[in-house]
């Protein structure tokens, strides 16, 4: 009965071996005819285009605010800015802004009285900033918007009582960025021109706050 | 009705920066140890993940020389230049980026910049715009406004620049130019005498790299002012300011 039993296994054995170095040896001979592979995987393999990334290194931005033109009542401001960031650190802006200066004492205390004929005044002024401090700053308990403190100063024209003068500015804000692509910024500037328009001929120093909203692009 | 029209362009805006953003994302794999990832574009700002060696992640934007990457987890964040060029491309060679360098500044052709100075007595403040368009040569857009204490004016004028030595950090350039100079007398004054006439522009300066993307140029120009009067006006300006090139 064992050997009967032993018999059978070894045939079974015996055949598969057989089967086996059939199989084995048809595969060989087909890895050695195999023709080299002429097509190859269809998988794209794109290298890092840089030039393709989109850069978003403009920010567009509009205002709103308090300008106080010397002598003058304080007087609602608004206006728009295009800035290009060109560091990390460092960052070129123009402004445009436009105010309607309030009274001066001498038009408050003399009813009918106008010491200016045309009460608009326009600026310009092309400024580079300084990104002082870059970090985070936490508005109310579990959010962090990415924050920075700027230094600004620049050159630029203002255009008021009939002549427009050469106006220089230096400032700073505070800018929070709630996402990477939208700015919210409190901006605090001194814009410093020459005026005659009180008798003196005077360099006035005229502080502005702003409320700015910027999108970058 | 405006309101509505106003949403619904805001949405189909943002629904297209988002789809932008998908699409024009590449992956790099990183090679070194690991990277870090800010939450902004800048060193001061903290770092929140990071990233491991291998792991791939997808370059999404770029401001500066700050890159906003998608880790495989989803995590977004800003890394920097020489981190990025740790990572690998898909053909296994290094990411490479040109930073700005001297090496740029040789062979920049865009360069926009402010220069303020002296024209004449007065302060003049200018904005220029050039293009280089052969090794020495280049175009050049400028517009300058003049802050008298009598009149007050404008030039507007182009001119082409030849940079004598292109390749050394400073170089002195030569200009020749033509424009059109408004004067107008301040509103005070009695009789106004308001003029525009067509200027030639001769000057010379120096233009040198500083760092990054600036560049300091300081320059002097002689104005021949072909007035209607009966003599030519003869005008000096010396100005100096800086630039930034592309």
């Amino acid at each position: 009965m064992e050997s009967r039993i032993r018999s059978i296994f070894l045939t079974m054995v015996r055949f598969s071996c057989c089967i086996l170095m059939v199989i084995s040896g048809t595969v060989a001979a087909q890895e050695a005819d195999a023709p080299p592979q002429v097509i190859e995987s269809q998988v794209e393999r794109r290298d890092l285009n840089v030039g393709a990334i989109d850069t978003e290194d403009f920010e567009l931005t509009g205002f709103v605010g308090l300008m106080s033109v010397e002598d003058f009542e304080s007087s609602a401001v608004y206006g728009a800015r295009l800035a290009y960031h060109i560091s990390p650190a460092f960052f070129a802006e123009g402004s445009y802004g436009t105010t309607d200066v309030g009274s001066d004492a001498f038009e408050r205390q003399t009813p009918g009285a106008n010491t200016l004929s045309d009460r608009t005044l326009n600026y310009y002024d092309l400024s580079l900033g300084w990104n002082v401090l870059q970090g985070e700053s936490f508005v109310g308990s579990t959010r962090a918007w990415n924050s920075v403190f700027y230094v600004i100063a620049g050159v630029g024209s203002t255009d008021f009582a009939g002549d427009d003068q050469f106006t220089a500015n230096f400032g700073f804000g505070f800018k929070f960025l709630p996402t990477d692509s939208f700015s919210v910024r409190f901006d605090v500037r001194d814009y410093m021109f020459d005026l005659d328009v009180t008798g003196t001929d005077k360099t006035t120093h005229n502080m502005q706050m702003t409320l700015n909203l910027g999108w970058f692009f | 009705m405006k309101f509505l029209w106003l949403t619904v362009s805001l949405f189909f805006i943002f629904a297209h920066a988002v789809a932008d953003d998908i699409d024009n994302i590449q992956y790099v794999v990183v090679a070194d140890p690991y990277i870090e990832m800010h939450t902004g574009p800048g060193k001061g700002y903290p770092i929140t993940h990071v990233v491991e060696r291998d792991q791939e992640i997808g370059v999404m934007k770029r401001r500066t020389d700050w890159y906003k990457v998608r880790s495989s987890r989803g995590k977004e964040g800003w890394v920097s230049t020489e981190q990025l060029k740790l990572t690998l491309q898909p053909s296994g060679l290094p990411v490479d980026i040109p930073a700005p360098s001297l090496e740029e500044y040789r062979t920049h052709r865009w360069e926009v910049g402010v220069l303020g100075g002296d024209f004449d007595d007065s302060t003049s403040l200018t904005a220029y715009s050039s293009y280089t368009f052969s090794r020495h040569l280049s175009i050049e857009a400028d517009i300058t406004q003049i802050f008298g204490n009598s009149s007050d004016g404008w030039v507007v004028a182009a001119n082409l620049t030849h940079t004598f030595v292109p390749q050394w950090r400073a170089s002195p350039f030569f200009l020749l130019g033509t424009g059109i100079i408004h004067v107008e007398s301040k509103s005070t004054l009695a009789e106004p005498d308001d003029s525009t006439e067509q200027v030639a522009i001769v000057g010379a300066g120096i233009k040198a790299y500083i760092s990054e993307r600036f560049l300091l140029r300081a320059e002097y120009k002689n104005y021949m002012v072909f007035s209607s009067k009966n003599d030519n006006e003869d005008v000096n300006e010396w100005k100096a300011g800086f630039a930034v090139f592309f």
